[in-house]
């Protein structure tokens, strides 16, 4: 020890804390939300330190298209390059460290340094620089290629990077949590979706109230009431959110933690098991009567199914950290400050490749963005609202818990399985209390993450 | 069918594929100088109808601002700067009548935890421009904006352009399609929750 300090990016087992009174069995410190150090460790130990999600490959669908995004804190352009391969880059000049696009999206083969015009192919090689004569280095040394995550994965078009070359394969990674995402992308044709913009939104809070909230079925009936009763302005039966009105522990639907930090809400036990039951709940949407009488009268019995399409999958699918897929829609995290979030739902709509669908998918697609834009509208900026005054009350520096208890200790209500995963109540905070657990175990690493400047074909 | 079951405010039978492309089409390429209207008395016509309106939204007066609208209206707010398709783009809001006055209902129900407080707003219209519709009983007019909004105890500011097509009905000109175009509306907002 020299007792100078370090230059190394702060890490969770740096900062010093105790790990396990800052997270307990029933409740987590205020602190896990509010303190700046905290919030830095996080941008190693879980955005880099483990598999974060990214983009989405519908988004970059053709050789040399690229978007940018961050991992963490850090700007990054994510790419297919021209032989096809999936990178992520650290949009940095490696020169003065100018990013090297603006752009949200785009198609490049190769980057050009607004600073200095340095170049690099989309690969991260660097190309050339102007006047090279001028430098007594060698540029073909990989130090001037720009830095790029050292393992890029995609589970059937999500794309995940990370910094950790510890990590196993993504696949294992994800564990249980591929069934649902499975289920959720086979109902459409083709097991497909493509993106096609988004609701975007931003609060000042952290970004794990958030999280918190994924799978949380306690806070409908009270954060979503103007919701619920605006669904019910018309007396016109049950739909999606009213499951919660009356005695919803009581109900086939439930939560279940699958490890690692993923965790899904599952409604679709409480759906009747036929085509056109998951319309029957559908909220009112622009066009839909339109859309259910002109295919009732085209399609006749397939009409429900075709309508089904339109309609949003109750379930609420979390990947920890950052990754939520909910009704139709990719919801995706993204920390700015330890108190300010963005939250971005990616609309989705169905790519029918084989024609299955006929002209009908037109339809579909048109009443599928309809149906997806209610709930950040009438609910998400109710939810938003709650998480930023959480972060407010949360300023009260000597009331220190958060209590996540609901369904703890109260014998037979969690259920453990044989393959690990853990299941409760739709209401019950037990996802929760798992997912910090896991978050705790990530944060109390001292995690050795890499950038790679070779390039791997 | 009864003309009941067919109340734009109950039911959505009028959001067919037609009237996207009708609309697709009223929104595109039509600012041009070959179709302004030179006419003062038009421009100031509409000036007058759309500070009216900016007025009911400040005074949170839903009901007369409803009666500025067609029966069969759009409220819509795209995602891109470039409006695209609402067929296969989710737009930030696209509105038909009855979801306008869900979220009139919403706002009301006491529980829309995003406006309590209730936002004060002030609202500036201006660049007020008339341009020929598809025919005489049609205009489309631009104008720019910016919302002050105070909510919450911040000050925050809304800004874009939206574009209008009226419509001669019964001798009143009346909204048939608002587009309201923020110069932020690809990026994300914090508490979209006013009426805009």
């Amino acid at each position: 020890m020299t007792g100078l300090r370090s230059t190394k990016p702060v890490t969770g087992a740096s900062l010093g804390y105790d790990w396990s009174e800052l997270v307990q069995e029933d409740r987590v410190h205020r602190l896990i939300y509010a303190d700046p150090q905290i919030f830095a460790a996080e941008m190693s130990n879980i955005f880099g330190g483990i598999w974060v999600y990214i983009a989405h490959e519908s988004e970059i669908p053709n050789a040399n298209d690229f978007v940018t995004r961050r991992l963490g804190q850090r700007p990054m352009i994510v790419l297919r390059d021209s032989a096809g391969k999936l990178r992520a880059l650290f949009n940095r000049c490696t020169h003065r460290g100018t990013t090297l696009t603006r752009a949200e999206k785009g198609n490049a083969k190769s980057f050009s340094c607004p600073y200095h015009g340095w170049n690099f192919l989309n690969t991260g090689q660097l190309r050339g620089v102007p006047w090279a004569d001028g430098y007594a280095c060698d540029f073909r040394d990989s130090t001037y290629n720009v830095a790029q995550a050292p393992r890029v994965e995609s589970y059937r078009g999500f794309i995940f990077v990370t910094l950790n070359e510890k990590m196993p394969p993504l696949r294992d990674w994800l564990g249980g949590i591929t069934k649902p995402i499975d289920e959720w992308l086979d109902r459409n044709p083709g097991g497909k979706v493509k993106v096609c913009e988004a609701n975007r939104f931003k609060f000042k809070g952290n970004w794990k109230l958030a999280y918190d909230n994924s799978s949380d079925g306690y806070h409908v009936i009270y954060s979503h009431r103007s919701l619920i009763e605006t669904e019910a302005r018309f007396q016109d039966g049950p739909k999606g959110m009213s499951y919660y009105k009356n005695s919803p522990d009581s109900l086939d639907m439930y939560v279940k933690y699958t490890g690692n930090g993923h965790h899904f809400k599952d409604k679709r036990p409480n759906l009747e098991k036929r085509p056109g039951g998951l319309w029957a709940i559908e909220s009112v949407h622009p066009g839909m009567e339109h859309v259910e009488e002109k295919f009732r009268r085209l399609y006749g019995a397939r009409a429900d199914s075709l309508l089904d399409l339109a309609g949003s999958e109750p379930v609420n699918i979390n990947i920890f950290p950052n990754l939520s897929l909910l009704g139709n829609h990719i919801q995706v995290f993204e920390p700015v400050s330890v108190n300010e979030t963005n939250a971005v739902w990616y609309g989705t709509m169905i790519e029918d490749e084989t024609g299955e669908l006929g002209e009908a998918v037109q339809d579909i697609n048109a009443l599928r963005m309809r149906t997806q834009e209610q709930f950040p509208n009438f609910g998400e900026v109710d939810d938003l609202a709650n998480f930023e005054q959480i972060q407010r009350g949360l300023d009260c520096l000597e009331d220190e818990w958060v209590y996540m208890h609901r369904g703890l200790g109260i014998a037979g209500r969690i259920k453990h399985h044989p393959d690990g995963s853990i299941t409760g109540p739709a209401t019950d905070e037990v996802f929760m209390r798992e997912y910090i657990a896991q978050w705790r175990r990530l944060m109390e690493c001292d995690p050795d993450l890499t950038v790679t400047r070779e390039i791997a074909p | 069918m009864t003309s009941l079951t067919r109340d734009p405010s109950r039911s959505s039978y009028y959001v067919t594929d037609e009237f996207y492309s009708d609309l697709i089409a009223a929104f595109t390429d039509w600012q041009g100088d070959d179709r302004a209207v030179s006419d003062l008395g038009e421009r100031d016509l509409f000036r007058r109808l759309i500070e009216r309106e900016a007025r009911l939204l400040d005074q949170v007066n839903y009901e007369a601002w409803l009666q500025l609208y067609l029966p069969e209206c759009i409220y819509w707010a795209p995602s891109t700067p470039n409006a695209g398709d609402p067929r296969r783009e989710i737009a930030v809001m696209f509105d038909d009548r009855r979801r306008l006055e869900d979220r009139i209902f919403r706002l009301r129900t006491g529980y829309a935890w995003s406006q309590a407080p209730q936002s004060r707003t002030v609202r500036l219209v201006t660049n007020v421009e008339t341009f020929a519709g598809k025919s005489a009983q049609e205009r489309m007019v631009r104008a720019n904006f910016q919302i002050n909004e105070f909510w919450d105890g911040e000050m925050r500011l809304l800004a874009g352009w939206s574009g209008y097509r009226y419509v001669l009905s019964g001798g009143e000109w009346l909204i048939a399609a608002k587009q309201i175009n923020l110069i932020e509306c690809d990026r994300s907002l914090r508490n979209p929750s006013i009426i805009l």
